[in-house]
């Protein structure tokens, strides 16, 4: 097959399910009976992006895309880290608070900072592996108890150690010469494409290549395909576990720095929550491929953007894009597997008229 | 009482229908599985099919099974044409299968996996009972309803199978190669239980590799070459010979004799090794024995008699409890499985499709499977891909695995020439011991001489080899010696050239040697 087609294939299944996902929520908005139709909700969410949204888009993906890769590290080798959302909470705490504190100059003091996100999300995320390498303990199970631990720990480390000002409480705010902006594309008031945002570019080349180059990411996915196989291979599965959580949370640490240092300056209500659970919908979304969670990212983060001017032209909630999301997410399993079968039976076809054809000839 | 079981087969005589197929297709991407296939199936009657590896036999049976749709042909029971769209349809008809694969739940019992899914049929109580009781003793099985499946042995767990195909009705059963994981002593109780089922009016078609057993017990034998049917034979009549060069449709190679290469340097030794289970059961219990370079040891056992423990902890997969074992001078006894495979450790596993594959990923992929560290798969801590797609081709080629590709994934090869891939990936790189768990179990018998013949030459050059086999003629013919392993315990040494089939037999089931 030609790589044409190829690409053809690949693309069919996600387009299958967003057609899916569009269908089931215009069935949703319809039912609701709200005074907006579907199409006034697709009109808005359609519409070419304001180049304000446009930059919120491209700065949403890129940690919605880190946030799919961390999750996609454990996902490949069968590990659920559900943790995501907890390791980059306490490690972007944490950072704002080594950053804000200043006790290094400049250009240093970022640097410092992202190693210490990624650290913070690596101890946390390797709790869940230890307690699973030698205690058996579910991952899922303690990554979810880890989220709310973090949470908690997060808004008392805060709120005791943190600058107190009005009802809000945020870390000690960042010195300007740390201060990473980015590129400002268009008016200055639309905002700035923040340049830590090329971590996602790194992460996303060096998933890429981790997984298909490197020895260390063959035995990733030979554990993920199947653990007995892989024993009897010479793989250490309980080091495997533990170093793929720790990578896992290492770049889960990393998925708010682009926005601390890009504009927000300090972890308080400007911290963004959630990211971690889009992150695990788009490494579903995008079968945990590299390429494909970028698809999965900016379907997310442009969805997401698009919906809040819903609120001024529609009387439709931005919270039924949420809907639109989340049947992409199943309808893209399903979508798959029908492409699959499809694939193959196209193929037997071709395979079955290879042979008939001369058959005929002899038999005519 | 060849009165009563005359009488006890007029009483509960099932009438089989006949089956019959006609110009059965089925492609897959890049092969056709079966074109043109005919087989007619006579009511109580064995049958059997065989042909070589990748001919296309499993996929036929799992079209009469209901588990693939053919793409042409048609199927007809007592002249009735049917098309079957899941093994219920199947089994509706009196159709049932026996995969390679047993399909058993270890941790209920007997009665309840063959009640398991069948609810509808006697419900799950007294009737159950008396209904499983009933088929057991009917032929022979001597299955006790409330054994948990977990300490059954291959043999027993296979005649539940049957059982449970029989408790649902069939009366036309499949077995997809019923004796590749038996000892010649089950072997001979299959074949009793399968008479038992024939004079009682059901067919029986089977899959075998051994035409010895073939021509013991077939009453029809259909040939399959290259996806299609290509003749039948009469067992009465027919010699092995006859039915191989039927199946390759050309002379097979003769054996090769070979002179012995043992050496005098020991290239395994295991001392006092000795494995308990978390229970303090004894799994292995002080084996001793050491095999030089040049050398095939063959152990001959039983399956369940601790074959599999002593592997895994020669692998070191499995830490041994006492006992110390030796690779060379080195003590390698706390050595990790990937220590041991860098040192020219070479394992074919028993269980190919557990811990020999990754079934989803294509031939190269496998190639580089338990070779993670070492050219030509990789090159530093980078994957080679060229140089592991190179290497595959070369043993697709040296090994003749039939495929259309080295980027077909593992899964849409046939079972020998998943095998066949297996041993080419653990010949290479000049393995110093091999450690071989049933090599050709599963090959055809013209894969098995090459296979032979493969381990012969590496022998020649230094290999060692621990050979573990249920197939005592492949134990006899390449090994320079043999020991039997009974419960854990090695319980007598033989000379291959001079033992018997049977001797082995007697002491493999602790009679006396
Ligand atoms: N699911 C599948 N997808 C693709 N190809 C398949 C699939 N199943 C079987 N084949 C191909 O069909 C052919 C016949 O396979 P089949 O398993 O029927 O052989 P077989 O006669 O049972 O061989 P063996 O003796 O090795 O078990 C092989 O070339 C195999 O590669
Ligand atoms: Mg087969």
């Amino acid at each position: 097959m030609n790589t044409l087609k190829r690409i053809g294939f690949a693309l069919l299944a996600p387009v299958i399910a967003v057609l899916i996902a569009m269908l089931a929520t215009s069935i949703v908005i319809l039912a609701s009976g709200s005074d907006s139709s579907a199409g006034d909700f697709w009109s808005v969410i359609l519409a070419k992006p304001e180049n304000r949204i446009m930059v919120n888009i491209i700065n949403q993906t890129s940690m919605i895309y880190l946030s799919a890769v961390a999750a996609a590290i454990g996902f490949r080798m069968g590990l659920f880290n559900i943790g995501v959302e907890g390791q980059y909470t306490l490690a972007s705490y944490t950072a704002a608070t080594f950053a804000g504190a200043a006790l290094l100059p400049g250009a240093i003091n970022v640097f410092a900072s992202l190693v210490i996100a990624m650290a913070v999300g690596a101890i946390w995320a390797g709790i869940a592996g230890i307690l699973r390498t030698t205690r058996g303990v579910s991952e899922v199970i303690s990554t979810i108890m880890l989220n709310s631990i973090a949470a908690i720990l997060v808004g008392y480390l805060l709120d005791q150690y943190g600058e107190h000002g009005g009802n809000q409480v945020r870390t000690k705010a960042l010195h300007a010469s740390s201060q990473v902006p980015g590129w400002v594309p268009f008016e200055d008031r639309d905002g700035a494409i923040w340049t830590l945002g090329l971590l996602a570019v790194a992460v996303g080349i060096g998933f890429w290549v981790l997984l298909n180059k490197t020895r260390f990411g063959f035995d990733l996915r030979a554990t993920g395909l199947s653990q007995t196989a892989a024993v009897a291979s010479g793989i250490k599965v309980n080091r495997m576990v533990l170093v793929s959580m720790l990578l896992s949370g290492a770049v889960a640490g990393l998925i708010w720095m682009p926005a601390y240092f890009g504009s927000a300056y300090t972890y308080g209500t400007t911290f963004q929550a959630g990211l971690g659970f889009t992150g695990i919908a788009v490494a579903l979304l995008g079968r945990n491929q590299p390429v494909g969670m970028i698809f999965g990212a900016v379907l997310f983060a442009f969805l997401s953007a698009q919906s809040n001017s819903l609120v001024f032209q529609t009387d439709i909630s931005p919270s039924v894009v949420q809907i639109t999301q989340g049947v992409a997410v199943l309808a893209v399993v399903i979508a798959y597997e029908l492409v699959r079968r499809y694939r193959i039976r196209l193929e037997q076809r071709s395979v079955a008229r290879a042979r008939t054809a001369p058959a005929q000839e002899v038999a005519a | 009482m060849s009165a009563a079981a005359a009488d006890s087969v007029s009483a509960d005589a099932v009438h089989a229908p006949e089956v019959r197929l006609s110009g059965i297709g089925k492609s897959f991407p890049g092969v056709i599985a079966n074109h043109d296939v005919d087989v007619t199936i006579r009511p109580a009657t064995v049958h059997a099919l065989i042909g070589e590896n990748g001919a296309g036999k499993s996929t036929l049976m799992k079209i009469l099974y209901g588990v693939q749709k053919p793409d042409e042909g048609t199927i007809e029971v007592d002249g009735t044409q049917h098309s079957f769209r899941s093994p219920t349809d199947a089994i509706a008809v009196g159709i049932g299968m026996v995969f390679q694969h047993f399909m058993l739940a270890d941790n209920l019992t007997a009665l309840e996996n063959a009640v398991l899914g069948a609810e509808r049929l006697h419900g799950i109580g007294d009737k159950a009972r008396a209904e499983f009781e009933s088929i057991s003793s009917r032929y022979g099985f001597g299955l006790r309803p409330d054994v948990l499946v977990e300490t059954l042995g291959v043999a027993d767990r296979q005649r539940l199978e049957i059982l449970k195909v029989l408790y649902r009705g069939a009366q036309v059963i499949i077995l997809d190669e019923p004796t590749a994981v038996l000892v010649p002593q089950e072997v001979d109780a299959l074949f009793a239980n399968l008479r038992d089922l024939r004079s009682h009016g059901h067919s029986v078609l089977f899959i075998s590799h051994k035409l010895d057993e073939v021509l013991a017990i077939a009453d029809d034998i259909t040939v399959m070459r290259r996806g299609t049917t290509v003749g039948e034979a009469d067992p009465k009549t027919a010699t092995k010979r006859e039915l191989a060069e039927l199946m390759v449709g050309s002379e097979l190679p003769s054996p090769e004799t070979s002179e012995s290469t043992v050496t005098d340097v020991v290239q395994l030794s295991l001392r006092d090794l000795t494995l308990t289970d978390e229970a303090g059961r004894d799994l292995l219990s002080d084996i001793t024995l050491d095999i030089h370079r040049g050398e095939i040891l063959g152990i001959a056992g039983v399956e369940g008699n601790g074959q599999a423990e002593l592997v895994e902890t020669v692998m070191g997969m499995r830490r041994p409890t006492a006992g110390r074992i030796f690779l060379g001078d080195e003590d390698v006894t706390t050595w990790d499985t990937r220590r041991l495979r860098e040192s020219g450790v070479g394992y074919i596993p028993e269980d190919r499709h557990r811990h020999g594959l990754l079934l989803d990923s294509p031939l190269w992929e496998n190639r580089i499977l338990g070779h993670q560290t070492r050219p030509p798969s990789v090159k530093g801590p980078w994957i080679n891909r060229s140089g592991a797609r190179k290497d595959t081709r070369r043993i697709v080629e040296e090994y003749d695995v039939r495929t259309p590709g080295i980027d077909t994934v593992a899964r849409a090869l046939s079972g020998g020439n998943q095998q066949k891939l297996i041993i080419g990936r653990e010949m290479s790189g000049d393995p110093v011991l091999l450690i071989a768990s049933h090599p050709t179990r599963g090959v055809d018998v013209g894969a098995q001489a090459a296979i032979w013949s493969h381990i012969k030459r590496a022998r020649h050059d230094g290999l060692a080899v621990l050979l573990i086999s249920a197939d005592l003629d492949e134990l006899i013919g390449l090994s320079d010696r043999i020991e039997v392993i009974l419960r854990g315990r090695m319980v007598g040494t033989f000379d291959p050239a001079r033992v018997t089939p049977q001797d082995l037999g007697a002491a493999m089931t602790g009679g006396n040697a």
